[in-house]
C-alpha cells in the first residue's frame, strides 16, 4: 500500500530552509481527566490549504484554538514560522481566526468591524480605510460597509467575517467550520469562493471541517482526527484513494469494509480491506473477471436510486457486504428497482483494494489484525 | 346544530381585532382608570388651592402652585438635592455592581454564581423598613460602623446627606446587579476571543467591546436605582437627620396642603420622563 508522504520539514532538499507556517510538536490539552488533544504532531506549510476533518469531539477545534492562543496546550510546542508562541497570548500571535458564528460586534457597522484590527494595531486613518475597502470589495460587499451585522444575512455576515480577519494580513487564517451555518447551495459557493480568495492572497489557511467533501474539494492536504489524534495526513487523493486506517477509510467516504472470512476467500489473506463503491464493476456471474482484477460473487439485497448515480448494496456469497456505484448513463429511476435479488459478480482493479490498520499509525503491510 | 361555545369560538377566529380586544379590554381598563386616571387626578389637583383659613381645598384653577415651587428657593434647594442624591446612588450601584455583576456572570463557578444570585436577590424578600431601621442602628453613635471605622480614627457618617447615599445604594443596589449580571451572562465569548484574535489587550476588548455592550444594562439599572431614589421619602426621614428630600417634602404636604404636593409631585415625574427620553436614544429601553 501507498503510505502518505512524510509531511515537510523545512529543511527540503531544494533552496533554503522555509520554517512551516504552523508546526505542532507534541501538543496535548487535557480538560480534567479528558485528553481532548493528544500529543499530536503536524507540520503545514506555507501558503498551503489545509484541512483538519474529523468529527465532533476528535479534537480538531481544540488544535485550531491551541493555534490561534485561545487554549493553552498541557503539554507539548505551538511554533507560528519557526517561532515558539506556546505561551503566547492570542493578541501576540500573527494569526486570525474566522469563528463559527462569525463573532461579528454587533455594535459596530460593518467597516468598523473589518477595521478593528487595524484601529488596534494603531493603523494610520488613510491606510485603514483604504484597506478596509479593499478587503470588502475582495469579499463583494462594497455596498453593506454602513450596515450593522444584524442587517446581514448568513452568508454576508461570513463574508464579513472573512474580511476583517484577513484585511490583517495575518500569515496564516484559522477557519472554524466557517460553512456550516449556511445552507447547501451557499456553502458550495462559498467554497469555490474561499479557495479562490486563498489562492489570491497567499495565506496559509487552515480549515477544520467535520464534511468530507468540502475537506476533499477545497484542501491542498487534509489531516483526519480521531479522539484526539491524527489518524492520516495526506493530499485529498491520498487521503481518499489510500486510507490510512479503518477509520480514515470509514469517515472519508462510504466505507466498504471486508474483513475475516470473507476478506480471507476474497483476497486469500485475512485482514481488513477496503474497497471505494465507484471503483466496483457489477457484471454477470458468467463473465470472467479481469487479470488484474479481485472479483466476489453476491447478491444484490438493496437498490437506492439517487439521481445521478444508483447504489446497489451486494451481500457477497464469502460472507460480508459491499456497496457499489454506477452511474446512471442508461437507466433511469423504474429501471433500476428491478436489479434487487440478482446474483451478480462485484469485480474491480487489485490496486484499488487498501489493505487498513485498525490502529492509527500501524500501516504496516505485515500488520495481521488477528 | 354547532353548541354556542364553537361558535363563539369560530367567530373569535375569523375576527383577529374582536379576539385582541376581548383580551385586552380589561388590563387596558384598568390601566387607563387606576394608573392614568391617578396621574390626571395628581395633575389637575396641582391647579387647585388649599385656603389658608378653613384648610379646605379650593376649587379655583390658578397655577400658585407651581409658582411657588418654581421661585421657591426652598423647592428649588430640595429639588437639586434629590437629583444629586439619586445621581450619586445611581454612580455608586453602578460602580459597584459592575465588577460584581462580571464576576458573577464570568468567573464564579456555577455553583457559586447561584449562591451569590441567591445573596443578591434574599435581600428583596426583607422589608424596606426593617433594613432601613438595621442601617439606622448601624448607623447610630456607638454601632457597628462607628466599631468598625474607630481603628482607622474614623466614624459614623451621623445621620445626613451621606447616610441617606449609603443607604438608598444598599437598598437598590440589586436593581443594578440583576440586568448587568444578564447582559455579561450573555456576552458571547467569541466576541472577547474575537477581539482578542484581532489585536486587542484585554483593556482595549474592554472598553472597545464589553463596555459598549453592557451599556444598555447599565442604563437599565440606572432607570430603576435613579427613579426609585428620587421618589424615596421612608430613608430620608430615618436615617437623613434634617435633610429633605422632594419625597418627604410631598409626604409632608399631603394633609396639609394636597395641591401644593401634587405640584411638588410634578417635579420627579418630569425629571424621569426627561431622563427616560434622553435614554431611549441609547436604545437601553428595548432592553427592559
Amino acid at each position: 500500500m501507498t503510505d502518505s508522504p512524510p509531511p515537510s520539514t523545512g529543511a527540503s532538499a531544494a533552496g533554503p530552509p522555509v520554517p512551516s507556517a504552523v508546526a505542532l510538536s507534541g501538543v496535548t490539552k487535557a480538560f480534567g481527566a479528558v485528553r481532548a488533544v493528544d500529543g499530536i504532531d503536524l507540520e503545514i506549510r506555507a501558503g498551503e490549504f489545509f484541512s483538519m476533518l474529523g468529527p465532533s469531539g476528535s479534537g480538531k477545534t481544540t488544535v485550531l484554538r491551541m493555534i490561534a492562543g485561545f487554549e493553552e496546550p498541557t503539554g507539548g510546542r505551538v511554533l507560528l514560522g519557526g517561532t515558539d508562541v506556546t505561551r503566547l497570548a492570542p493578541f501576540d500571535r500573527d494569526v486570525n481566526t474566522v469563528f463559527q458564528d462569525y463573532a461579528l460586534f454587533p455594535h459596530l457597522s460593518v467597516r468598523q468591524n473589518v477595521e478593528y484590527g487595524l484601529k488596534v494595531k494603531r493603523v494610520p486613518r488613510a491606510e485603514r480605510t483604504r484597506r478596509a475597502a479593499e478587503a470588502l470589495a475582495a469579499v463583494r460587499l462594497e455596498d453593506f460597509a454602513a450596515r450593522r451585522p444584524a442587517e446581514l444575512s448568513g452568508g454576508q455576515r461570513q463574508r464579513v467575517a472573512l474580511a476583517r480577519a484577513l484585511v490583517n494580513r495575518p500569515s496564516v487564517l484559522l477557519l472554524d467550520e466557517p460553512l456550516g451555518a449556511l445552507d447547501l447551495k451557499l456553502r458550495l459557493e462559498m467554497q469555490i469562493e474561499l479557495k479562490q480568495i486563498q489562492r489570491e492572497a497567499g495565506i496559509t489557511f487552515v480549515f477544520v471541517t467535520h464534511d468530507q467533501d468540502e475537506a476533499l474539494t477545497m484542501s491542498d492536504r487534509i489531516a483526519v482526527f480521531n479522539a484526539g489524534r491524527i489518524e492520516q495526513v495526506g493530499t485529498p487523493a491520498e487521503v481518499y484513494e489510500h486510507p490510512a486506517t479503518e477509520f480514515v477509510a470509514g469517515f472519508v467516504g462510504t466505507s466498504n469494509l471486508l474483513q475475516g472470512d470473507a476478506a480471507a476467500q476474497v483476497f486469500g489473506e485475512p485482514g481488513l480491506y477496503s474497497v471505494r463503491p465507484e471503483k466496483i464493476r457489477i457484471t454477470h456471474p458468467d463473465d470472467p473477471a479481469g487479470p488484474d482484477e479481485c472479483s466476489a460473487p453476491g447478491t444484490i439485497v438493496e437498490v437506492v436510486y439517487a439521481g445521478a448515480l444508483t447504489r446497489f448494496v451486494v451481500d457477497l456469497e464469502a460472507g460480508g457486504r459491499l456497496v457499489a456505484l454506477r452511474q446512471n448513463v442508461e437507466e433511469s429511476s423504474t429501471d433500476v428497482a428491478r436489479h434487487r435479488g440478482s446474483t451478480v459478480l462485484l469485480a474491480w482493479q487489485r490496486r484499488h483494494t487498501v489493505r487498513l490498520s485498525a490502529r492509527p499509525g500501524n500501516t504496516t503491510p505485515n500488520d495481521n489484525p488477528q | 346544530m354547532t353548541p354556542p361555545v364553537r361558535r363563539l369560538a369560530g367567530a373569535l377566529h375569523r375576527r383577529p381585532r374582536l379576539r385582541l380586544a376581548a383580551l385586552i379590554s380589561a388590563p387596558m381598563a384598568w390601566l387607563a382608570l387606576a394608573y392614568l386616571g391617578a396621574l390626571v387626578v395628581l395633575l389637575v389637583s396641582a391647579f387647585w388651592t388649599t385656603n389658608e383659613f378653613t384648610s379646605n381645598i379650593d376649587y379655583l384653577w390658578n397655577t400658585d402652585n407651581f409658582r411657588t415651587v418654581l421661585t421657591d428657593p426652598l423647592y428649588r434647594n430640595v429639588a437639586l438635592r434629590t437629583l444629586g442624591i439619586a445621581a450619586a446612588v445611581t454612580l455608586i450601584d453602578a460602580v459597584i455592581a459592575f465588577p460584581m455583576a462580571f464576576y458573577m456572570a464570568r468567573v464564579a463557578r456555577p455553583r457559586s454564581r447561584r449562591l451569590l444570585l441567591v445573596a443578591v436577590l434574599t435581600p428583596l424578600w426583607a422589608g424596606y423598613l426593617v433594613k432601613a431601621y438595621a442601617w439606622w442602628v448601624m448607623l447610630s453613635h456607638g454601632g457597628v460602623i462607628d466599631w468598625i471605622a474607630a481603628p482607622f480614627g474614623g466614624g459614623s457618617p451621623g445621620f445626613g446627606i451621606p447616610a441617606v447615599v449609603i443607604v438608598l445604594s444598599y437598598l437598590w443596589l440589586p436593581y443594578m446587579i440583576l440586568p448587568l449580571y444578564t447582559a455579561f451572562e450573555q456576552l458571547p465569548d467569541s466576541l472577547l476571543a474575537a477581539s482578542g484574535d484581532l489585536g486587542a489587550r484585554p483593556w482595549r476588548t474592554f472598553v472597545g467591546v464589553v463596555l459598549p455592550l453592557v451599556k444598555p444594562a447599565v442604563i437599565a439599572g440606572s432607570i430603576f436605582t435613579f427613579s426609585l431614589s428620587l421618589g424615596d421619602y421612608l430613608t430620608v426621614q430615618i436615617v437623613g437627620g434634617t435633610t429633605q428630600m422632594l419625597g418627604n417634602v410631598i409626604a409632608s404636604n399631603v394633609t396639609l396642603n394636597l395641591p401644593l404636593a401634587a405640584a411638588v409631585s410634578c417635579v420627579p415625574v418630569l425629571i424621569i420622563v426627561g431622563y427616560l427620553l434622553a435614554v431611549r436614544r441609547t436604545g437601553a429601553l428595548d432592553n427592559l
